[in-house]
């Protein structure tokens, strides 16, 4: 951890166009809380709806894309990260505070406003509580492996996309095998841990126990950071096509 | 740095100055004009969507999506032709692959304008005859036919299984059809979207980002609300729902104007609801042209 790396990712995580888009998607999770309340009143098969189906499956993974892949993807892309790698700095210690800066906009922009939402969805209710934590843990996930990524490659933003909606979603609801190797559903068996008994009547359900998932994330975790840190070493700057 | 003015005073003699001729031939044959430098734009535009005339590495990804967009047709054609059953449903296929249609539109509108942006070649093209119109048009149509591309070959592709399964031909032309034209239209909404989001943001990176960010929110409010509205027996606020995202917009037109079948929990109500849709994607198409338009009026970033 370095506080002025940490300073400089978090000035150009939140200081450009990117914070609109930051702000805007939690807030369409809101807005669309409020919307599915007006519809159909306290309920909580629409609240699991909405916050599986949408904060969990789309709102987490574009909120870890964003910042993720923000937090150091424009340094490559433009060059300028050599500055950084040329001061005495460990290369470990560089991505490890990328990772840590990813995670805690992820935690700000995306477990934050699950947790509103559910309790706009729900009122007061362990509900809310316990998505926001997959939420937590679910961002934390992906701002590693997502930082990863745009160190591996230029196309850190599209592959990061293929891997989040159409392994996850699409790959994921046809071969049962590809949900265990999802991030999503490490994050549900947390959630599912939380709500404890009341899980089964509210259909939340994830495909891996909750040691598995915990342990799968917090490989993720410290793999990508460490993954990130090596590759940081022999970093190779290749021009824009 | 010196003024013009510094420049003035440190050389008195400045009106002495002679041009030389340095014996360089002059161009005195036709000049293209509009038109051709517009046509190249757009030829150049819509292949490097796909890689084609630039390096291999930029033609990986596009391939890699354009081969996954078909797969799923390949096999459901090959089913059809073995098994002689059940026609393939060409007008919910682009419903069904909406993800791989957004990630390429993401892909590809960044590539296509942020980078004329980003190393301020924008500038070198509007200093040719060019007017800003000609620049958007290229883009817009140059887009829209790229994503067309990407669209109509897995339903020709279905559309080839269908005739070699030797289903009767009568049954599978007007559905082909109508998807086609969902697609024409498809493709013109999100080239627009997209460019709009693209023009934003001289990073590609951020500009992936953010079409991918705008489409994919607008499908997933879509589906939620679409579904509890559904649920709460509210027929028409969730026929009306179809208008959040494109990809269902298109739908609504296809199937209430068009007569096609929808895969969608509620439908437009009736031939006014599909005008509206109608309308709606019209209004899309017009108004992100404008706005690609009110956005080249500065070049600045």
């Amino acid at each position: 951890m370095n506080a002025t790396v940490a300073q400089l990712t978090a000035r150009s995580l939140l200081g450009g166009r990117r914070v609109i888009l930051l702000i805007t998607l939690p807030g369409v999770l809101v807005l669309l809380a409020i919307i599915a309340r007006g519809l159909a009143g306290q309920d909580n098969d629409v609240a699991v709806g909405v916050l599986s189906g949408f904060a969990l499956a789309t709102l987490v993974p574009l909120l870890g894309l964003i910042a993720g892949t923000g937090a150091i993807g424009p340094e490559i892309d433009d060059g300028s990260i050599i500055y950084l790698l040329s001061k005495p700095l460990s290369r470990f210690s560089i991505a490890t505070t990328k990772v840590v800066v990813a995670v805690a906009v992820i935690s700000v922009f995306a477990a934050v406003p699950t947790l509103l939402a559910g309790l706009i969805l729900t009122g007061a209710s362990n509900l809310a509580v316990a998505f926001a934590l997959g939420a937590l843990v679910a961002g934390a996930a992906y701002g590693a492996l997502f930082v990863l990524l745009a160190v591996m490659t230029r196309h850190a933003v599209v592959i990061g996309l293929l891997y989040a909606l159409i392994w996850e979603t699409l790959v994921g609801s046809y071969v049962p095998g590809a949900r265990a190797l999802s991030i999503r559903q490490w994050a549900l068996a947390v959630t599912e841990k939380a709500l404890g008994r009341r899980a089964g009547d509210l259909n939340v359900e994830s495909a891996v126990s909750l040691g598995v998932g915990i342990a799968f994330l917090l490989i993720v975790i410290v793999g990508c950071t460490w993954f990130a840190g090596s590759r940081l070493r022999s970093l190779r700057l290749t021009s824009d096509e | 740095m010196s003024t013009p003015a510094d420049y003035g005073r440190a050389r008195p003699g400045r009106n002495q100055g002679v041009i030389h001729d340095l014996g360089y031939r002059h161009y005195d044959g036709p000049r293209l004009g509009r038109a051709v430098i517009t046509r190249a734009l757009f030829v150049e535009s819509a292949k490097g969507a796909y890689g084609l005339g630039r390096s291999a590495r930029s033609k990986v990804m596009p391939m890699i999506l354009l081969a996954a967009m078909c797969l799923p047709a390949i096999i459901i054609a090959i089913v059809t032709v073995v098994t002689k059953a059940d026609a393939p449903s060409y007008t919910a296929y682009l419903l069904n692959t909406e993800l791989l249609v957004m990630v390429y539109v993401a892909g590809q509108a960044p590539a296509s304008v942020s980078r004329d942006l980003r190393f301020r070649v924008i500038s070198l093209y509007f200093s040719r005859p060019i007017r800003r119109i000609d620049y958007v048009a290229a883009k817009y149509a140059a887009m829209a036919v790229a994503l067309l591309v990407f669209m109509v070959l897995p339903l020709t592709i279905l559309f080839a299984g269908a005739l070699l399964a030797k289903l009767p031909i009568g049954d599978q032309v007007p559905n082909y059809l109508r998807s086609l034209a969902g697609a024409v239209l498809l493709a013109l909404v999100l080239a627009g979207i997209g460019l709009v989001i693209a023009a934003l943001t001289p990073r590609r990176g951020l500009g992936v980002a953010a079409v991918i960010a705008v489409l994919a929110m607008l499908a997933g409010v879509q589906a939620a609300v679409q579904a509890i509205a559904d649920d709460q027996g509210r027929d028409t606020f969730a026929g009306y729902a179809g208008l959040i995202s494109p990809f269902t917009i298109v739908d609504g037109v296809q199937s209430a104007l068009l007569g096609a079948d929808t895969v969608l929990p509620a439908q437009p109500p009736g031939i006014a609801g599909g005008l509206v849709f109608l309308l709606a994607a019209l209004l899309i198409v017009a108004g992100t042209f404008g706005a690609l338009l009110m956005r080249y009026r500065k070049v600045s970033i």
